[in-house]
């Protein structure tokens, strides 16, 4: 049962990223007219105009190009950048690692946060510090985040002098120090993904308080500690993890803003420099790259909540 | 009703703003650059001299002019397309579908680079793409609205009646779907103030020379090493000022509507 609810699950992300690669490539190939013009001036001599498209396959029909591309792309090849001249692939390789690094940190933070907060929360429903924790949560995610970058930049970079401004450390930093420098920028990604997962989390547990397993378990003669920890937690973060997922493309747009704000070179960065130099190669893979990403995120989601959830797994429904 | 406050306060600078502030935005006062927040400058002055309340006051008016256009064009596109599909199904609707689940799959922002690096960026295309993109966005609310009347006796009476389509949709089915319209209107107004918002810090949206929040927080954020402030913080704090506004709305009517 498991498998064959992968298995479509599987075949639909396919679907979806190739939608994605096309969109991707029409916007990068198609949209901006003549490249070579652009890259090489409007006075070039027709003749360089005329070799670069030859480098770069761009006199070929377009969808012997998108072929190209693709095909390449799935392979690991993804193609020349314009503005380098080398492969683009070993960029977008490296960028994701640091901006896998920077995610991992901002995760880290959220997730135990959030889910805190969100029981918390539960159990007190009602009361202040449940309004409190919602409003905060609330009040922090619908804020851009360079908006929350730059006042956390000021409070701790720049009044308090605790933390550096910037993320790019010096050359062979230790791990602790590559932390150091990592917190500021995950927090604005922390109150951008805090708010959701709160709620979310909020929400399953007071409807897993209301349930009457635990209603059950207590009556059982169950103390507390075990009723919250074996009953309640276990059905109330199961939403919470497919919501993690979700906000990966939150995460990931923030990521663009927070890398560019403290000068970090991972693959939001990466998009953003392509784009200004209309480097589209690079662009359309960074793009792409981040797409696919999304989709095994979200793929791994639903997943884990199969696994916690045997309704699912069962193809019953909830 | 917060939210509405803020957001008229800001509407009308935006209207009014080159009247109401005690500087021109754009004079100059070089020898007066960068003087911190005082009684003749409130915000204090940028590194060209300019009085930097003024500019925030009347950096109001792009942002203002640029995501309510972009909500209206994606909510008009989205609201023919949802009306359509919704009614129709078919093809076209399943199409639509897959279209939407891969748009959602990448945040505005990073859709948006890629079209404004393509197009070029200016106010004009910057509300043109995220108009576009929010089309499918907000068709997939109205579809779902759509559905839940077409099964209603009214739309099979007026078919019956021998109403053309168009007549059904519109006059028919439409009144009857503003609701979730409106606030899907004011949900997505917030993500392209948002949006806006984010594509001018990082240079892709309204350009230079507009006394814009997110440019003048692009062009002095490098300043704040230095200890220079008040120009970021003001224009985040109007940023943000506008965002909670648009969400509070954005709550208010969807509270309101939920009856």
């Amino acid at each position: 049962m498991l498998g064959r609810i992968l298995a479509k699950r599987v075949a639909l992300s396919l679907i979806t990223l190739w939608l994605l690669s096309v969109i991707v490539f029409a916007g990068g190939q198609l949209l901006p007219g003549d490249v070579a013009r652009a890259m090489l001036g409007p006075l070039a001599d027709p003749r360089a105009v005329a070799n670069f498209n030859r480098q770069f396959g761009l006199d070929r029909p377009a969808v012997v190009q998108y072929w190209d591309w693709v095909s390449g792309f799935v392979t690991g090849d993804m193609g020349r950048s314009y503005a380098l001249r080398s492969p683009v692939a070993p960029f977008i390789a490296a960028a994701l690692g640091h901006s896998l690094k920077l995610g991992a940190v901002a995760l880290v933070l959220v997730v135990p946060l959030s889910i805190a907060g969100g029981v918390w929360a539960a159990l007190h429903a009602g009361r202040a510090i449940d309004r409190v924790v919602s409003l905060v949560g609330l009040s922090a995610t619908i804020l851009p985040e360079f908006v929350t970058g730059i006042v956390l930049i000021l409070v701790f970079g720049v009044w308090l002098r605790v933390l550096p401004i910037t993320a790019d450390w010096p050359e062979g930093a230790g791990p602790l120090t590559q932390l150091r420098y990592l917190i500021l920028p995950s927090l604005p990604l922390v109150l951008a993904l805090f708010g959701y997962l709160a709620r979310m989390a909020r929400a399953g547990t007071i409807e897993a308080l209301a349930a009457d397993y635990t209603r059950t378990a207590v009556l059982k003669g169950l103390p507390w500690r075990a009723v919250l920890w074996r009953h309640v937690l276990r059905n109330a973060l199961l939403p919470t993890v497919t919501v993690i997922a979700t906000q990966l493309g939150a995460l990931i747009g923030g990521l663009v803003v927070i890398e560019v704000l403290f000068r970090y070179q991972g693959i939001g960065s990466l998009i953003f420099t392509a784009a200004r130099q209309k480097d589209f190669p690079l662009l359309e893979a960074g793009v792409l790259t981040v797409g696919a990403i999304y989709a095994v995120a979200a793929l791994a989601a639903d997943t884990v909540a199969a696994l916690l959830d045997p309704r699912i797994r069962h193809g019953a429904s909830r | 009703m917060t939210g509405a406050a803020i957001i008229l306060f800001w509407v009308v600078c935006a209207l009014a703003g080159p009247q109401l502030v005690p500087y021109d935005p754009y004079a100059t006062d070089i020898l007066g650059a960068l003087a911190p927040p005082s009684a003749r400058h409130w915000f204090g002055t940028d590194q060209l001299g300019r009085d930097v309340f003024s500019r925030v006051v009347v950096g109001a008016r792009d942002i203002l002019v640029v995501a309510p256009l972009a909500t209206a064009l994606g909510v008009a596109g989205g609201v023919v397309l949802g009306l359509v599909t919704g009614y129709y199904r078919g093809a076209v609707d399943n199409g639509l579908s897959r279209l939407v689940d891969v748009l959602l799959t990448l945040p505005l922002v990073i859709i948006a680079l890629l079209a404004l690096a393509a197009i070029g960026a200016s106010t004009a295309t910057v509300v043109v793409v995220i108009g576009v993109v929010f089309t499918p966005l907000v068709a997939r609310t109205v579809r779902a609205a759509v559905l839940s009347q077409a099964a209603l006796d009214y739309v099979a009476a007026a078919r019956l009646r021998g109403e053309r389509g168009p007549y059904i949709l519109f006059v028919e089915i439409l009144p009857n779907v503003a609701g979730p319209i409106l606030v899907e209107a004011t949900v997505r107004l917030g993500y392209a103030v948002f949006t806006v918002a984010t594509l001018s810090f990082i240079g892709f949206g309204i350009q230079p020379p507009s006394p814009d929040w997110g440019l003048a927080i692009s062009e002095n954020y490098g300043l704040i090493g230095g200890g220079i402030w008040w120009i970021v913080l003001a224009n985040a704090a109007a940023v943000a000022s506008l965002v909670v506004g648009v969400n509070l709305v954005a709550d208010g009517v969807q509270e309101a509507l939920a009856t």
